[in-house]
């Protein structure tokens, strides 16, 4: 039998990625040219124009690399991973594995088994939900989110709550957009059980406090849940000296594939949780008697994972380390303050959310034209943004609006991008005169 | 911008400007209420009925240009028809946009109404020109139920 190929496609152009630290020799300005290459999806059109894509919020484009690591995983390397003595299988259970001690080094977790893999942000944070909440909320608790949670940070504890007969506390937002940390620190009680907030909010762009956050919160001996879907492609992290109790993403969110994500967990508190599905993989040992759980990480993963998705979120990371995320967030802040310079020369727009700490996001009004219909004259200029709640129905109440326009920046856009994009909006101004 | 005067025709533009029946109906009324949750987009339809006969009918809530022009050519479409008529409507409407298009169904039937064929091409905004309609076929219905789009 011919041995499998290796799985390592990773890095651009083969070779390892830079590791640069602040200090270290690779002052080489982020090329975003060289980036957009990349990405073959961003060569298409839309409606007949080049595309310009705004919506990274939702969901991120795939560079090659990653597209080759999911093809050549599924055509020379595919097997069920765990358990398989025969060599394809060993190989593919390696590279799934390798796959978590990249995520382990990505965001500092102390091992690989701190890092649960599931299919995204939302399923985290139900997994916790259930199993830490389960065992650790009864009636009577507090469980502490903000106003500006993404509904996925909403309803599982909303579930919790029901299940326990415990209370959702909700710390509010002013009108920038930013969370009242008076209101925080009042609303933090001998009650509260757990704090789940964004790290950054997915319909204002605001980067949260954290660090603050998770140290008011210790204080009270809280734990912190954080919900990193929208911070993870643009910051670097590092959940050690962050000191959160969780932190939930999600890959497709990073350039890497859907339907896997990431819990990482501080160990003590994973292994003191009940496991939360049941099935295989899960367990060491199964009769009708009783039944024993495997170890961390392994507890919390029930059935088939996503087996290819994980090799590929193995050479995302390898892909986002490249990048350096010191560059990318550099770029990415200048690019955004040239959007909202150039945006603000538009006197029709009015923009939702206007936070100190942004990153990322644009949302906005058009004066005299719907969200739906400045999303349908953008689509037909080939610039694609989304329009509507964007899963936060409490942000949308609290600016007394139903919808948004939301235009959402990555590493690959450009400045041009930002000019077409107020083009097209300037178009619909046109349409609607 | 050919493509997008198809869909945003000056009629749909001059209705969604100046939404006509818009408001309240005066006295008792038959009412339902339509909900997109796609976009979180509201309205409510009031209805008088004497005889079998659509006698008034108004709308309100907010809404795209869409769904507010929709809703403000249907309010003139219908008045003064008979229930069945409005139901006919209704579904020669939603044939329109979402049936199968080689079928060519008999769209003079729609009159006016007709310049909401563009929409077709739009898939995700099909059900903004609809919710007025589902909500008046609840009113008429009078189940009373919310309708919605989903």
């Amino acid at each position: 039998m011919n041995r499998p190929v290796r799985i390592e496609t990773p890095s651009r152009e083969g070779k390892a990625p830079p590791q640069v630290r602040a200090g270290g020799i690779d002052d080489s300005p982020f090329d975003v040219e060289k980036v957009r290459r990349d990405f073959p999806l961003l060569k298409s059109l839309m409606n007949g124009k080049p595309l310009v894509y705004l919506d990274s919020a939702a969901s991120a484009q795939k560079p090659s690399c990653v597209l080759e690591a999911l093809n050549v995983f599924y055509t020379g390397c595919y097997s069920n991973i765990h358990r398989g003595v025969y060599h394809l299988s060993a190989a593919a259970t390696q590279a799934y594995e390798e796959s978590r001690r990249k995520a382990a080094r990505l965001i500092h977790a102390r091992s690989e088994r701190e890092i649960i893999f599931v299919r995204g942000a939302t399923e985290a944070i139900n997994l916790v939900a259930f199993s830490w909440g389960d065992r650790n909320v009864s009636e009577g608790d507090e469980i502490l989110v903000s106003e500006m949670e993404h509904h996925s940070n909403i309803v599982p504890w909303q579930f919790l709550c029901e299940r326990k007969g415990a209370r959702l506390r909700v710390i509010p937002i002013d009108d920038r957009g930013e969370l009242i940390l008076e209101e925080y620190e009042r609303l933090l009680g001998p009650k509260t059980k757990i704090v789940a907030v964004t790290h950054q909010s997915n319909s204002l762009g605001t980067v949260n406090p954290v660090s603050k956050i998770v140290d008011m919160a210790h204080r009270q001996g809280v734990p912190v849940l954080l919900d990193g879907a929208q911070a993870i492609p643009h910051h670097r992290l590092d959940v050690q000296q962050l000191d959160c109790d969780f932190y939930a993403f999600s890959a497709h969110k990073m350039y890497g594939p859907t339907g896997i994500g990431v819990l990482y967990g501080r160990e003590k508190l994973l292994e003191e949780m009940p496991p939360w599905q049941g099935g295989g993989d899960m367990i060491r040992t199964v009769t009708f008697d009783k039944t024993t759980y495997a170890e961390l990480p392994h507890k919390f993963e029930a059935g088939t994972p996503n087996i290819a998705g994980g090799v590929g979120f193995g050479t995302t990371i390898d892909y986002l380390v490249g990048l350096d995320l010191d560059k990318v967030a550099a770029y990415e802040r200048e690019l955004l303050r040239y959007a909202l310079a150039t945006l603000s020369e538009i006197p029709q727009i009015r923009f939702i959310g206007t936070a100190r700490e942004r990153c990322s996001v644009i949302s906005f009004e058009l004066e005299g034209v719907h969200p739906h219909d400045v999303g349908t004259i953008l689509d037909g200029e080939g610039v694609a943004i989304r329009t509507g709640h964007h899963c936060t129905q409490p942000v949308m109440d609290h600016f007394g609006v139903p919808a948004t326009a939301r235009a959402s920046l990555a590493c690959y856009n450009t400045k041009e991008d930002i000019n077409r994009l107020a083009g097209a909006i300037r178009k619909a101004l046109e349409v609607f005169r | 911008m050919s493509d997008m005067r198809d869909l945003y025709q000056e009629v749909i533009l001059d209705h969604s400007r100046k939404p006509r029946n818009f408001g309240v109906l005066n006295g008792d009324s038959i009412e339902a209420v339509g909900h997109n949750p796609l976009c979180g987009d509201r309205l409510s339809v009031y209805l008088h009925v004497e005889d079998g006969v659509v006698s008034g009918i108004a709308f309100d809530g907010v809404g795209c240009a869409i769904s507010t022009a929709s809703a403000s050519m249907m309010t003139e479409a219908v008045k003064g028809k008979t229930v069945e008529e409005a139901e006919k409507l209704f579904e020669a409407f939603h044939e329109m946009l979402t049936g199968d298009p080689s079928s060519e169904g008999d769209g003079s039937a729609l009159g006016k109404l007709s310049v909401f064929a563009g929409v077709r091409e739009y898939p995700v905004r099909v059900k903004c020109a609809t919710l007025a309609w589902h909500t008046l076929k609840s009113a008429l219905d009078g189940d009373g139920e919310k309708a919605s789009t989903e």
